[in-house]
């Protein structure tokens, strides 16, 4: 029960999106599954903001580490929830849009989430510069062909490149760093990443394979049934 | 809480509580003190998680945490209301559509929908301990519409269509050898290069992907091939490092453009 | 006599003010570097701050020509007659924001002048809150005289990526009965003539994630043969090149590919010559803190073979 069933739900719902895409009149069966899917994948929301919930209320409960913030993260959930679902303050009645310009939604997303998200990411910057400077070393021939490309793009995006190679003449333009940066971009990294592509695509398609035959099942947990 | 602490939280309250007065004197429009309140509370949290540069703190834990829990809680409210108000009730139930206005939708197999809202609470059966192992019903089902859907989809597009795109001409507008070497020239838009550029293309996919071939010993003309692999991918990752460098750098001019802009109003 | 002076503008003293701050702090880091001290990489993180924030400060811009990845789109655009429909996807998040937020407004703002109609969406739940952004600065704002559902119509949001993808290329109603005002499908004079992905003129995703592009071509350009092209984050515009030309006809990335876009755009038609270009405005420290970076590289580098010729690194 705990492992047959969940196998042949796999096999069978997999096998008809497969077959819906050479067997036209399955189409729609195909369609009705994807949005089963969709719908499902909804309600996996409400299990990472269920899981939050109780994840942080035993921290609390248990006063572990740094639980005070906690708190913190529980009224900045409740608070967003309870804007989006009762669309408080939102300028349209029910069917509006709940990310309506007004809202108080909208108003914790461009105040709160935005800020917060960017920042998060644009700490980068900082690790990443720091990290060219203390550890990006051309320390054998590969690290060296890589620090070079890096060098070309990061340069022939900049007026700097144009400047620097403008002497070099048309009938050797490939030689003008911008050029250089775009061939560089659009043939030897093209071909890397096809390469890589065709690997991925190749392993999806296995996996894919191993799956919906139940040969894969990691994903159903190890206890025994 | 330490002296310093308290002394630091001081002027840091005192100072984003001016920054509000200030933007709310100033503000042009119809709630000028909400306005403020709210660049003031998004400069705030912009300058907390930076301060973690300097080291962890308290201030950019509360900003952290906050984040998770508003995060959690927009995908839930964009999800409650674009597909379960927009896909699933419209087909289950016409008083609670009229209740959400929107248009019941008729239909012979509406009653199958009830499937994903079974499969939907099995899901959240996950956070509890005795019957988590329903969850794996709803998983079985994502996993095979993903097998499902994936497995024609990367093998047309990532594999056919890409080996399809790498069969190209290596002689471009050839006219002879004469022609070639009579007009030959390094222009990034002339005949050589584009020539070179092909080849590049079709040696540098058949040596990438040698190189993920572990099947055969990479010794001989393989070995030879497959460090031709390497090459390749290490311009690859070269050009995808720059093109990271690049990203992340315009991600931190977006924050700081908003501070001296929106916040400070330094520039217009 | 002092004519040449006269002809110094704000942004020129801007560039030599930014450029005199970071060749000293290079030149400073070089000789402790050198000198063999620790450098604490607070004092790293506070120079990139500001190698940053001048040139943002002084408003430091420059000029891009568009490459040809980007111009294919801008023609693809171009070639389209009037009242054509193109979907515009918004599949990112703030985090991406300050990068593909000007693409996606410069987009709008070019079908929207040509009487293109377009369909927005989004398979990210923040695109939703994005796509606001465009409403208001570029939609109701520059063109007060488009309407909703005839000139263009917000579907909003769906969960599920992929499967939000599988289903529209066949069939749109089905996935979105409404648009994100409740409006009913039928009642939108937009979706008179299209029936699914398939009855678009191009479609547009802006992104840097998943589902993002790649999985719009996948689930509906290459199965519902639909032209497709995008806007993208930087840090995945390398590997969406194996698409181009065959499966995605153009490309935009990272703010320099928004940047080229906006010039190509502001120098094709005067109307555009005052519209804004927040991208080309980042271009200027953009440039300066790739300066930065690679001297860093550079002397980084020179360190390590010193070193290493001292026999103090085998």
């Amino acid at each position: 029960m705990k492992r047959l069933v969940p196998l042949i739900i796999t096999f069978v719902v997999g096998t008809v999106l497969i077959l819906s895409v050479f067997i036209p009149p399955m189409e729609g069966l195909g369609e009705n599954f994807t949005l089963f899917f969709d719908i499902i994948a909804v309600f996996a929301f409400f299990l990472g903001g269920g899981n939050l919930v109780r994840v942080h209320f035993q921290k609390m409960s248990r006063k572990s580490d740094d639980w005070e913030f906690s708190i913190v993260t529980l009224v900045g959930f409740f608070v967003m929830l309870a804007a989006g679902l009762f669309k408080i303050g939102n300028p349209g009645d029910i069917a509006s849009s709940v990310t309506a310009d007004g809202s108080l939604f909208q108003a914790i997303y461009r105040s709160v989430f935005v800020p917060l998200s960017s920042t998060m990411y644009a700490l980068l910057a900082f690790f990443v510069a720091s990290a060219s400077y203390r550890a990006f070393r051309a320390k054998n021939r590969e690290a060296t062909l890589l620090l070079v490309a890096a060098f070309i793009i990061l340069l022939g995006s900049t007026p700097f490149g144009t400047m620097l190679t403008s002497w070099v003449p048309e009938s050797w333009s490939i030689f003008q760093i911008p050029n250089l940066a775009v061939w560089l971009m659009s043939s030897p990294n093209l071909a890397g990443q096809r390469a890589i592509i065709i690997g991925i695509g190749l392993g999806v398609v296995s996996i894919s394979l191993r799956l919906i035959l139940g040969l894969e099942r990691t994903y159903l947990g190890d206890d025994n049934a | 809480m330490k002296k310093t602490s308290m002394v630091v939280f001081a002027t840091i309250a005192s100072l984003f509580l001016l920054s509000w007065i200030v933007k709310g004197m100033f503000s042009e429009g119809s709630s000028p003190y909400l306005d403020g309140f709210l660049v003031t509370l998004a400069a705030f949290l912009t300058l907390a998680i930076m301060s973690f540069l300097y080291k962890d703190n308290p201030y950019y834990k509360f900003a952290e945490h906050l984040f998770v829990g508003v995060s959690a809680a927009y995908a839930m409210c964009l999800g409650f209301w674009s597909t379960i108000v927009g896909n699933l009730i419209p087909r289950l139930s016409s008083t609670v559509s009229d209740f959400f206005q929107v248009n019941y939708i008729e239909g012979d197999y509406n009653i199958f929908f009830v499937i994903p809202i079974i499969f939907g609470i099995l899901l959240l059966m996950r956070l509890s301990p005795k019957a988590g192992w329903l969850s794996r019903w709803p998983l079985a089902f994502i996993v095979g519409t993903t097998a499902g859907l994936n497995f024609v989809r990367y093998l047309r597009s990532d594999f056919i269509n890409q080996i399809n795109s790498t069969i190209i001409p290596l002689l471009i507008d050839w006219n002879g050898f004469g022609d070639f070497f009579s007009n030959m020239n390094f222009s990034a838009t002339g005949q050589l290069v584009m020539m070179f550029s092909n080849l590049v293309i079709f040696v540098g996919v058949v040596c990438g992907i040698i190189y993920f071939y572990f099947s055969k010993e990479h010794t001989g003309w393989f070995g030879r091939a497959s460090k031709v692999g390497i090459w390749i991918l290490m311009i690859t990752f070269g050009a995808s490092f720059g093109y990271t460098v690049m990203g992340r750098i315009s991600l931190l001019v977006g924050r700081i453009t908003f501070l001296f802009k929106d916040w400070l109003e330094i520039i217009s | 006599m002092l004519s040449p002076l006269m002809a110094i503008t704000v942004q020129d003293i801007g560039i030599t003010v930014s450029l005199v701050f970071i060749l000293l702090g290079l030149a400073w880091l070089a000789w402790r570097s050198f000198s063999g001290k620790e450098v604490d990489r607070r004092i790293i993180f506070l120079f990139i701050f500001f190698s940053v924030a001048m040139p943002v400060i002084f408003k430091i811009s420059f000029k891009f020509k568009a490459t040809p990845i980007v111009n294919a789109l801008y023609e693809k655009i171009e070639s389209l007659p009037n009242n054509s429909t193109v979907l515009i996807s918004y599949d990112f998040d703030p985090a991406m924001a300050p990068e593909v937020q000007p693409m996606a407004d410069a987009l709008s703002r070019h079908c929207l002048s040509r009487d293109i109609k377009i369909v927005y969406m989004c398979l990210f739940p923040t695109g939703q809150g994005q796509l606001e952004q465009t409403f208001s600065t570029v939609v109701r704002n520059e063109f007060p005289e488009k309407q909703d559902g005839i000139d263009f119509v917000n579907l909003g949001y769906k969960a599920g990526g992929e499967g939000v993808l599988n289903v529209i290329v066949t069939d749109f109603e089905k996935m979105f009965p409404t648009d994100v005002n409740s409006v009913p499908y039928s009642e939108i004079p937009i979706f008179d003539n299209i029936k699914s992905c398939k009855n678009l003129d191009l479609i547009i995703s802006i992104g840097g994630g998943r589902p993002g592009i790649k999985e719009w071509v996948l689930f509906v350009g290459d199965p519902g043969n639909i032209p497709m092209a995008a806007g993208v984050a930087a840090v995945v515009a390398p590997q969406l090149y194996p698409y181009y030309p065959n499966q995605i006809l153009g490309l935009l990335g990272g703010v320099k590919g928004a940047a080229e876009y906006e010039n190509r755009l502001r120098d094709s038609d005067p109307k555009f010559a005052d519209m804004p270009t927040p991208a080309t405005t980042m271009m200027g420290p953009q440039t300066l803190a790739h300066i930065v970076v690679m001297s860093f590289i550079i002397i980084g580098n020179i360190l390590f073979f010193r070193n290493r010729k001292r026999g103090e690194i085998s």
